[in-house]
């Protein structure tokens, strides 16, 4: 995946502390998707990707920030999403990327599932918290 | 303490019709309130209305595959009615199969699929 890092400079920000704020980050991400006209079948799946996302961050990294923008490249648009928490890590990838695989008592697809639903998917990972970035490009 | 999603009962049907974005937590209440409705008024339906749901993720469609095992155990079927063609594609894609949900396009069709499942098992 590209950097977009710098796009993170004017992004939106919601901190995740409970589900509430799980709540208050999709609908950034939709206000977001809404506003650079993407279309609603575009909007629902990386609405859906973040809430996956931001759940997992919350419930596996106790928390974090989840920061949106819009992003432009090669004349398309797009939105940019990085989920980052300083929780424990997450011990084998690509045990947690298969569909079904959960260490908890979930269906095993929010990490999966967000993979498929989003255009680039982007997971570092280690002791010190995971960082996942999405970007899903409008239509 | 979060809202609660309420669970109306229209004679022997339960009807809910969720019209907010779900916290986690509304989730687990549903599940709770409806099992518990089910057993107190004797319903033998459920419908639950998702049409102004613009997101169905893993944990909601946890819930309504759960209620449905539950309600089915307790002698009530449920339908799910109103489910958005843009969520019903991202749930196919999510990987999520809603198995044993029954679905219906809406509320009117619910309840007349309700009408033939109770016929059909009386
Ligand atoms: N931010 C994170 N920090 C630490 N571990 C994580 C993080 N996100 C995911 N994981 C790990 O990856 C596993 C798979 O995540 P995934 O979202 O696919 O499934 P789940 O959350 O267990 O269930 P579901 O999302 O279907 O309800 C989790 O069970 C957890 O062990
Ligand atoms: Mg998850």
């Amino acid at each position: 995946m590209k950097d977009y890092g710098a796009a993170l400079a004017s992004a939106d920000t919601v901190s995740v502390a409970n589900s509430s704020d799980v709540v208050s980050a999709r609908q950034m991400v939709r206000t977001l998707a809404q506003r650079s006209g993407m279309s609603l079948v575009h909007q629902t799946k990386l609405v859906t990707a973040a809430s996956e996302l931001g759940r997992n961050m919350l419930v596996y990294g106790g928390g974090g920030v989840v920061r949106a923008a819009t992003i432009t490249d090669a004349g398309r648009s797009g939105i940019y999403v990085a989920f980052e928490d300083q929780g424990p890590g997450i011990g084998d990838l690509d045990l947690a990327l298969t569909d079904g695989w959960t260490s908890g008592s979930g269906m095993g697809l929010g990490l999966s599932g967000a993979k498929r639903l989003v255009d680039d998917f982007d997971i570092d990972t280690g002791p010190g918290g995971t960082t996942v970035r999405i970007v899903k490009w409008g239509r | 303490m979060t809202d609660r999603v309420p669970v109306l009962k229209i004679g022997d049907i339960l009807l809910v019709s969720i019209q907010v974005d779900l916290e986690d937590q509304m989730v687990m209440d549903l599940q709770d309130d409806l099992s518990n409705r089910i057993v107190d008024t004797n319903a033998k339906g459920v419908i639950i209305d998702i049409s102004a749901l613009e997101i169905v993720d893993s944990f909601v469609g946890r819930m309504l595959a759960t209620n449905a095992s539950i309600s089915r155990v307790l002698g009530a079927e449920t339908i799910v009615v109103g489910m958005r063609p843009a969520v019903a594609m991202t749930l196919v894609e999510l990987g999520l199969s809603l198995q044993g949900v029954r679905t219906a396009l809406n509320l009117e069709r619910g309840l007349k699929l309700l009408r033939r499942l109770s016929a059909g098992r009386a």
